[in-house]
């Protein structure tokens, strides 16, 4: 009875009701409202509002003008590849039922990386189609190739062999992408984008052929939500409240490799976003996936945006690329998240 | 009673016969070592004779051929063999103190944290030699008790070691990353040689500490072998039998870290060489043998072979890293393969 009054009850109540998640909709998206105007904002040059607001109508008559409207594809890059990281990242947690799951850890990024540098290399890929495709290739069969190897053994997929499995294939496929890249001086972007993700140098052109991907993506992930909080109970209670587990991972995992393939086939490969995300919405909205898919999606665009102008004012006048700042932020909440663990668990 | 006498002459003959399986191993692989040192000398744009070879060893000047020799390819065979061996034994030595396959020092960070420390010192401060060397073991002692440290709730367990360890080496791997996208770009070399591992131009002076270390380090880890192998029973069965854990532990760990970061000051992080040595050694040295003189040997080996490999077997020219690394991907489908085989826990 006394229990009811303690605060920890009131919190995990105010973040199961439906007012409570309503208000952190609102948060989140009033926050996601604020990254984007910082990020046209904010850079080696700074602008004003009159600029910005001139420059939305499609005006680059000034200096200012012109830096907002090289900023905006930017900003719209860096909240669909943040929502889409946030979400495969989300969906890879609860597939595994591994607090540690995130597409740049678990390897997926690197593999698509490695698959796109391949396209262009061997089969002279020139379209951003073909690379999209064989992104998502690349993602698909590194999932599954991580997946394979963190599986072995005794005790099944524990977070520590997924992680260890995932370090390992991404250090083997980003040699071999430097392997590629290295005689070939003709690779877009060479060495640098396709080792370490980045958003700057973005286009409203490159940006819409992703669009169907994503989109389909995203239909995947919201729909496996529902599959998702079964499985969090467990294969055998999933199986028994009538789920069937295996195609409700398969078809989740499908939304999760989209996902990544399409954004590492425009970015790089970017870490991090899909581990601190899903983390964050948990202390938000509960343990629910039907809230947790959303509010990660959301929540991924927040973090990239941030990230992406936090390696502008860092490195000034120059940039550090956004792939590096996640590093930097996510990292540490990695270790923060096996320290809160118990061994048994990992 | 009388009926033992046979018994134990067989098992007598049986440990002959094992004896000498073992003794031929180590032998073929020491020849297999020589061949290689012979071919890397006599490899390159003008082939040299094994008889001008030979004039050259012994001190005879072969017009032509004796720069070549001298200059360029017995430095750089040096280089090969000494990090090969550094990284084998200090790769080994993890593998078994932490009791994974998959524990190696280059996935869960010490590599990471020398070669970021080494190229902070050489690309941003101008510093060379023996500063460079001592830096890097700085670091890399640095990071192992961060590890650690981090690690540390209630006591240290090796699964939670690990994974600390994978979040810090994504850190500090991207921390090279911006440190040499700041440089400039003709010390693209100087970047690939941090991105993956390189001994191209390698002078017999650089590999003056790193013999150093080997004769330090690993006559250390040599002369306690016996404990080490206690400690592959298991932490309880060590203690029961004498070790004293704590300080054989410390010793150990500090030895291994100390080969690794002199030996990655010189060539970088060169990729899975301390990955692939030990289990390749375990696997040869059979259940019961201490692995450590067949890891550097096997760690030599790949080292030299890789870098033959990279520089006149395959089309065009790769950094010793890229082969290696690329080395890791077919090791990891093996290690499914195997495990599935024989159900051993990973």
């Amino acid at each position: 009875m006394t229990a009811i009054g303690s605060p920890g009850v009131t919190v995990a109540a105010f973040r199961r009701s439906r007012r409570g998640r309503v208000v952190w909709l609102l948060v989140v998206l009033l926050l996601l409202g604020c990254a984007c105007v910082v990020s046209v904002s904010i850079g080696t040059r700074d602008v004003g509002w009159a600029d910005i607001l001139a420059a939305v109508r499609g005006k680059t008559d000034t200096m200012a003008q012109a830096v907002v409207a090289v900023r905006m594809p930017r900003t719209v890059l860096a909240v669909i590849a943040g929502a889409a990281l946030g979400l495969a990242g989300a969906v890879m947690q609860g597939i595994t039922r591994n607090p540690l799951a995130d597409p740049g850890i678990l390897g997926v990024n690197a593999g698509a990386a490695m698959a796109v540098v391949i396209g262009i290399a061997w089969f002279g890929m020139e379209t951003l189609d073909a690379f999209l495709w064989t992104a998502i290739l690349g993602a698909g069969l590194s999932a599954c190739f991580v997946y394979a190897i963190g599986s072995l053994g005794r005790g099944g997929a524990t977070p520590l062999k997924l992680a260890l499995a995932g370090a390992a294939t991404s250090v083997a496929s980003a040699s071999l992408t430097l392997a590629i890249i290295l005689p070939r001086n003709d690779i877009a972007g060479g060495v640098r984008s396709w080792q370490i993700g980045g958003v700057g140098g973005a286009s409203f052109d490159a940006i819409l052929p992703c669009l169907p991907f994503l989109v389909v993506g995203l239909i995947f992930c919201l729909l496996s939500a529902r599959s998702l909080n079964l499985l969090a109970l467990g294969d055998d209670a999933a199986a028994g409240l009538g789920a069937r587990v295996a195609w409700a991972r398969g078809a989740a995992a499908i939304g999760a490799v989209l996902l990544c393939g399409a954004t590492t086939a425009i970015c790089g490969p970017i870490g991090f976003v899909g581990l601190v995300v899903p983390h964050i919405c948990r202390l938000l909205v509960g343990v629910d996936y039907r809230w947790i898919l959303p509010f990660s999606a959301l929540t991924g665009g927040i973090l990239l945006i941030l990230a992406d102008v936090l390696g502008r004012i860092v490195a000034r006048p120059s940039e550090m690329d956004v792939g590096i700042v996640t590093a930097f932020v996510g990292a540490p909440v990695f270790i923060w998240i096996v320290r809160q663990r118990r061994v048994r668990d990992l | 009673m009388t009926g033992q006498t046979p018994n134990t002459g067989t098992i007598a003959a049986l440990r002959m016969t094992r004896l000498r399986t073992r003794l031929q191993l180590v032998l073929i692989m020491i020849g297999l070592l020589a061949a290689g040192i012979g071919l890397t000398l006599m490899t390159g744009p003008s082939m040299t004779t094994p008889i001008d070879l030979l004039r050259i060893l012994v001190g005879h000047d072969v017009p032509g051929a004796s720069f070549a020799v001298l200059e360029l390819r017995l430095p750089r065979a040096t280089m090969s063999i000494l990090t090969g061996m550094s990284f084998g034994l200090g790769g080994v030595i993890f593998q078994t103190l932490l009791r994974n396959p998959l524990a190696s020092p280059d996935i869960i960070g010490i590599s990471a944290g020398a070669s970021a420390a080494a190229v902070f010192a050489i690309v941003v401060l101008g510093w060379s030699g023996a500063a460079v060397s001592i830096t890097a073991v700085a670091a890399g002692l640095t990071v192992a008790l961060l590890i650690y440290l981090l690690a540390w709730r209630d006591g240290v367990s090796g699964a939670r070691l690990i994974l600390v360890g994978i979040g810090l080496s994504a850190m500090l791997d991207s921390m090279i990353a911006y440190v040499l996208l700041r440089a400039p770009a003709w010390k693209m070399q100087d970047a690939l040689r941090w991105l993956t591992g390189s001994v191209n131009g390698a002078t017999l002076e650089e590999a003056l500490p790193v013999l150093l270390s080997l004769a330090a380090f690993g006559g250390l880890l040599l002369a306690r072998r016996d404990k080490l192998e206690a400690m592959r029973l298991g932490d309880d069965t060590a203690a029961a039998l004498g070790v004293p854990l704590a300080s054989a532990k410390v010793l150990a760990v500090m030895s291994a870290v100390g080969l690794i970061a002199v030996a990655t000051a010189v060539s970088g992080p060169v990729a899975f060489v301390a990955f692939l040595s030990g289990p390749i050694a375990k696997y040869i040295a059979g259940p019961g043998r201490s692995p450590l003189i067949r890891a550097a040997l096997v760690g030599a080996l790949l080292m030299l072979s890789g870098d033959f490999a990279g520089q006149h077997l395959l089309i065009g020219r790769y950094p010793v890293g890229v082969v290696t690394g690329a080395l890791g991907a077919p090791y990891l489908i093996f290690l499914i393969i195997w495990s599935n085989r024989t159900e051993r826990k990973l």
